[in-house]
């Protein structure tokens, strides 16, 4: 996956939890529950659909990485390279 | 209830509902019952196939987000419908009432079937790695779920949780909120019923293992209480969630006023997990009439519990006619022939149809009684067609459960005194 796709994968997988979500103004450096209607349950949420889609498990203490949309990209970008 | 001064007597005063084939709302509801209408439809459930269902459509965003309702509960999202409703019908805007001092009490049959029988299915497309059973289990599932899901809604911080009473939860919880008032605990009560059993194959499932599922070709004929023919339950969903409050209240808020709860009683079989006990239910409508101070004669409509089960029709009939026994004034009817058992909705949604007979003082019709069954015959059953009575005065709204437990509450006209 290109980082791109992964991008749109992470806004897609928001949009799947909330379709009201917005990301015309999305600031990609800026913390993604700032910005969007989203708290940890939700981020738990994303957690478990990369999950199910990728078999991607995510070590709990590595959740800060999905924090904004470029660090999401940044983490996932490795391990999704053969996707 | 000795004491009737207006600080003790407790009247409702709005109404919200969903009620199954769409009826989203009193007035809607109450033509469809006046016109003989079923909301009865098919369901195709997983591993089981088809069978008829009550299925409620209403505006389920019109209270809360997408977002919201796909984390809640079916359950919520009717129970926060419902108590958006009610408290729009009855003009409370938290101007009236302290959000502490209210409090919501939610009668259901069951809670968290549905949930677990979907996660359970969601794993098993993952080899039942349980690395993949979702975290919103738990707050979906703890049994206060429906009620808590509408404090959150209505930023309600009074108490909040639910009553589990099989298919006699809607009136347990109309008594529950009661009794709340009574002891100064609350100032309002939202209190109702709630079922989400449609989405569930064991509910369906576990009443055809009994031989207690209705069939019939058309779903619309499936839910035929004291008919001869009848063949088993028509499971619903559904909700109803009432504004109870205290006279003196009401009054000083210039209230709509629909009735006033004038008695009640539950008590229980002691005998068997599934079967009826007539004797038993008769006791609790006299429980309900002693606490009333009213004579069988002083009800003008019954709303009989008959689900449609061979054996629970008659045991009720029987009941009503030992308690019921010279009363020519005193008319009966079944809303489950229209909506099927809306289970924990069951008592509130089939108060909620009879309501009206206040104002418009009909009684409406049971319908899919073409051969009545002998044995539940009741003088007074009306049946086919609404009837138009010169008054009426009470409701006596019978609603019984698995486990043995019988419910039984009374309603009269409001008059001022």
């Amino acid at each position: 996956m290109t980082r791109d796709e992964i991008k749109d994968l992470i806004l897609e997988i928001i949009e799947d939890i909330d379709e009201d979500a917005e990301f015309d103004n999305l600031d990609a450096d800026a913390p993604l529950r700032d910005q969007l209607d989203l708290d940890s349950m939700d981020f738990l949420d994303i957690v478990m659909e990369l999950r199910k889609r990728y078999k991607l498990q995510i070590p709990e203490e590595e959740y800060p990485e999905l924090a904004t949309l470029t660090s999401c990209v940044n983490y996932l970008e490795p391990k999704l390279k053969d996707v | 209830m000795s004491d009737k001064s207006a600080h003790n007597r407790f009247v409702l005063t709005g109404v919200g509902l969903t009620a199954p084939g769409g009826a989203n709302d009193p007035a809607e509801y109450r033509r469809r019952l006046l016109a003989g209408e079923s909301g009865i439809t098919s369901i195709d459930l997983r591993y089981m196939g088809k069978a008829p269902a009550g299925i409620c459509s209403f505006p389920e965003t019109k209270y809360r987000k997408k977002k919201e309702n796909k984390r809640g509960t079916r359950a919520g999202c009717i129970g926060v419908y419902c108590a958006a409703e009610a408290l729009s019908d009855a003009g409370i805007d938290f101007t009236q009432y302290d959000r502490s001092r209210t409090g919501v009490y939610i009668g259901l049959t069951e809670h968290g079937t549905v949930e677990t029988e979907n996660e359970v299915y969601n794993i098993s497309r993952f080899e039942y790695n349980i690395d993949y059973w979702t975290h919103h289990h738990n707050p979906r599932t703890v049994l206060n779920n429906p009620a808590g899901e509408i404090t959150m809604n209505q930023g309600i911080t009074g108490p909040h949780y639910s009553i589990g009473a099989a298919c006699a939860a809607g009136n347990a919880a109309l008594i529950q909120g009661l009794q709340m008032l009574q002891l100064g605990e609350v100032d309002l009560a939202l209190c109702g019923g709630i079922s989400e059993c449609v989405g569930s194959f064991g509910i369906f499932a576990s009443f055809r293992a009994q031989g207690a599922l209705a069939e019939h070709v058309d779903p619309t004929k499936a839910s035929r209480p004291l008919d001869r023919d009848r063949n088993g339950i028509v499971i619903s969903e559904g909700g109803c969630v009432f504004t109870l409050e205290r006279l003196d209240s009401a009054l000083a808020r210039g209230a709509k006023i629909y009735g006033e709860l004038a008695g009640y009683a539950i008590n229980s079989d002691a005998r068997d997990f599934v079967l009826p006990y007539g004797p038993r239910q008769s006791q609790c409508m006299r429980a309900a009439l002693d606490r009333a101070g009213m004579q069988p004669s002083d009800i003008t409509i019954i709303n009989t519990h008959a689900t449609g089960t061979r054996q629970g029709d008659v045991e009720e009939c029987r009941a009503i006619r030992e308690v019921f026994a010279d009363c020519p004034r005193t008319y009966a009817n079944n809303t489950k022939s229209h909506i099927g058992h809306a289970m924990g909705a069951a008592g509130v949604l089939e108060l909620a149809g009879n309501l009206p007979s206040f104002t418009d003082n009909m009684v409406h019709p049971t319908i899919n009684l073409d051969n009545l069954d002998p044995e539940c015959a009741l003088p007074g059953l009306v049946a086919g067609s609404p009837r138009k009575l010169e008054h009426v005065d009470a409701l006596l709204n019978n609603s019984f459960g698995m486990v043995g437990i019988n419910s039984v509450i009374i309603v009269k006209r409001f008059v001022a005194n």
